[in-house]
């Protein structure tokens, strides 16, 4: 009855992968479809909250224009937070006040529907409440895709699968495995509401100035981080653990946002605002041994599909848009040839060992693994970390040289010097 | 068969929450739906489109970003979308929103020809007034049928149509002639999942923009200051208390079920 829905791609998932694969595709003269299966595109999707700007270079002409985002932060804090007590250490720079601006804080809501906009600007059909079931293949070849809708079947000569962090695309194909509970994180955050000019003086900003702040330590028996960002009119406050954890200990990731409100360094940022919005997500923690096969006949898998998230640098989204982009850019040179083959297409493997993405996720592929298996690193020294400050910030007459001796009398007992020296070394060749 | 739908965008009901010292809803950030209940507006006259043929016309008047609502409907499986959108609509109560509407509907014939069933729904789930539909019915003068349970059959040669409502009481049946106006309520059908095809046409079709620049219209019947309708007041309902759960063997239960009931039935109630 109807004639056969053609594309020259399908692009699987209207998150910052997909959108920006799209865009590029679409504006270079490509027929490109995106399948969508929320209501519209950011509906599902969600993230702490830090958007990196240089990566929308040749998506957009300039950002962020008009795109939806909070405050550009300018000043960055880490602290390690032990049960009544923090440690902190702060970066605030002018230079995160030049434009163009180094990161947002932004609502992935907003922004996701924002880059749909420009892909549908740039000539994109977006599909939305559509859920592409399965991988429609001929001899072997992916040849399109099948949807959950009637006559759903849709055909291209190639498939972007960029359909997050739960990837059914990638592992239908058999690109990847299931995913481990120790190779993902599950994020909880919520959304306070307060008054911008009470945002401003509490984090000592103007109103477009942002304020980011990561938290580790003791506190969360060393496995979980949070994190609190400012935003216009609110703040997000969040608390990811890896799932493994979450399962192994029954844990509650909400219950450990109702109790970092508690903390006497969290609770004065918050004091007075209203919950507005409370929202969950997993992130792919495991890094670049995690990473599934990234090409295969007539497919190519990027974003959080393809685990490309650096945890450490709470980057996630920036390289999901490289790799996008890169997926695009190797779609428009192979098509020269006509060859969409797992042999063609993988110039896009090649792209990204030579983009940021995988050099950043290659240089701490040990880090998921290591802060696994060794709880000291946000545990005991998170702890030692906030005695030994209070010891030596103390005056109460004793010795300056008598404290070192407490402090390392602590340490002795706390870990031992011999395992002192092992974790800084690890921590070294996996970091450095 | 031409069927004309009017939806509202609203906003989700289930993320509204209510400002107590001013009594009203606090809209902002609340992702904004299609009203449940034009859904199955919607979905019944493209089910009546499927069967004899002809087209579905959606129309409603809202902000620009109402197009999302409408692009739904045209997902949905309608033919085309009107937007009605002019500053001269701004604070309009429901007597001045079905004036605009009743406007906005006949420029609608004037461009795609005699409509034989108006659909909206019941009520709008912000407002829940129930007002506007019969509104626009009334001034159309075409008969009504509130809160439609079931479009038991279309006759277009005899021009009339036998339909079933709620009532307070149960349901009645009635035959009325067409063109008629049928408010509808959500059990009328079931939502299907649109065909793709549906949806990949909605995605690339324009939605009609209709404003006072191409309507006729009488701007002492538009807007806040042609809207009779004053909140005097708000006020929260006391909240109800959670019923008790019995539980127990089934004597025990028979037992407690009669001890809570017997001072009611003695009393006669």
């Amino acid at each position: 009855m109807s004639a056969k829905l053609k594309y020259d791609v399908i692009v699987v998932g209207a998150g910052p992968a997909g959108l920006a694969a799209a865009i590029v595709l679409a504006k270079a003269g490509v027929r490109v479809i995106v399948i969508e299966r929320g209501r519209f595109p950011g509906s599902k999707n969600v993230m702490g909250g830090v958007f990196y700007s240089d990566c929308m270079k040749g998506i957009v002409d300039e950002f962020p224009g008009d795109a939806p985002v909070e405050r550009h932060v300018i000043d960055q804090r880490i602290w390690i937070l032990d049960q009544d007590s923090s440690v902190g250490f702060n970066h605030k720079n002018e230079l995160f006040n030049k434009k163009p601006y180094n990161c947002h804080t932004v609502f992935r809501a907003k922004l996701d529907k924002w880059l749909a906009g420009e892909a549908e600007k740039a000539g994109a059909l977006i599909i939305n409440s559509t859920v592409v079931k399965e991988p429609l293949l001929k001899n072997g070849k992916v040849i399109g895709v099948k949807t959950d809708r009637p006559q759903g079947n849709v055909f291209a000569n190639c498939v972007i699968a960029a359909d997050g962090v739960n990837s059914l695309f990638a592992k239908s194909l058999g690109l990847r495995k299931k995913i481990e509970p120790d190779t993902v994180a599950i994020a909880v955050k919520e959304v306070i509401g307060l008054d911008e000019q009470v945002i401003n003086d509490r984090f000592n900003v103007k109103s477009s100035e942002g304020v980011t702040i990561e938290m580790t330590g003791s506190y969360f028996n060393g496995e979980a981080m949070a994190f609190l960002y400012t935003n216009k009119k609110s703040l997000s406050l969040g608390v990811g653990m890896v799932l493994k954890d979450v399962i192994s200990h029954k844990i509650n990731p909400n219950d450990l946002i109702e109790q970092l409100k508690e903390h006497p360094s969290v609770a004065p940022f918050i004091e007075g605002g209203q919950t507005k919005e409370f929202l969950a997500h997993l992130i792919p923690e495991g890094g670049y041994k995690a990473m599934p096969k990234l090409v295969g006949n007539g497919v190519m898998i990027a974003g959080d599909a393809a685990m490309m998230v650096d945890a450490i640098h709470r980057e996630g989204s920036n390289l999901a848009i490289t790799s996008g982009k890169l997926a695009a850019e190797t779609y428009l040179e192979v098509s020269r040839q006509g060859d969409f083959s797992e042999k063609s297409l993988s110039l896009y493997v090649k792209k990204l060992q030579d983009s940021f993405v995988m050099k950043d996720l290659k240089k701490y592929k040990g880090v998921p693994r290591l802060l696994q298996t060794n709880k000291n690193l946000l545990l005991h020294y998170p702890k030692l970390l906030n005695q030994a400050a209070f010891e030596m910030l103390k005056v109460d007459g004793i010795s300056k040289k008598e404290k070192e001796k407490i402090i390392w009398k602590n340490v002795k007992q706390e870990i031992g010097i011999g395992h002192l020296v092992r974790d800084l070394f690890k921590l070294w060749r996996n970091m450095g | 068969m031409h069927a004309l739908v009017f939806i509202k965008q609203v906003p989700d009901a289930s993320q509204v929450r209510v400002n107590y010292e001013t009594g009203t809803l606090i809209r902002e950030g609340v992702p904004a739906i299609l009203n449940p209940f034009e859904a199955h507006a919607v979905e019944e006259a493209v089910k009546l489109r499927e069967k004899y043929g002809g087209k579905v016309t959606v129309l409603t008047m809202g902000p620009p970003q109402a197009t999302e609502a409408l692009k739904e409907c045209l997902s949905r499986g309608a033919d085309k979308a009107y937007l009605l959108s002019d500053r001269v609509f701004a604070g309009s109560d429901t007597l001045a929103t079905s004036y605009a509407l009743f406007e906005g509907a006949k420029k609608i014939i004037e461009l795609e020809g005699e409509v034989d069933l108006f659909f909206a729904g019941k009520q709008a789930i912000d407002g829940d007034t129930a007002q506007t539909g019969p509104g626009i019915a009334t001034r159309f003068d075409v008969p009504l049928v509130t809160y439609l349970i079931k479009l038991d059959e279309v006759n277009f040669e005899k021009k009339q149509a036998v339909a079933t409502r709620l009532t307070e009481f149960g349901q009645e049946t009635l035959q009325v002639p067409l063109p008629a106006f049928f408010t509808v309520e959500e059990t009328l059908n079931e939502l299907s999942h649109s065909p793709l095809p549906w949806l990949i046409k909605a995605a690339r079709s324009k939605i009609e923009k209709l404003s006072s620049e191409n309507v006729k219209l009488d701007l002492e019947q538009c807007g806040l200051r042609h809207s009779p309708t004053k909140v005097k007041k708000a006020f929260t309902p006391e909240k109800r208390q959670r019923g008790e759960t019995l539980t127990g063997s089934v004597e025990e239960l028979v037992q407690k079920t009669s001890d809570i009931l017997m001072p009611f039935l003695k009393k006669g109630l």
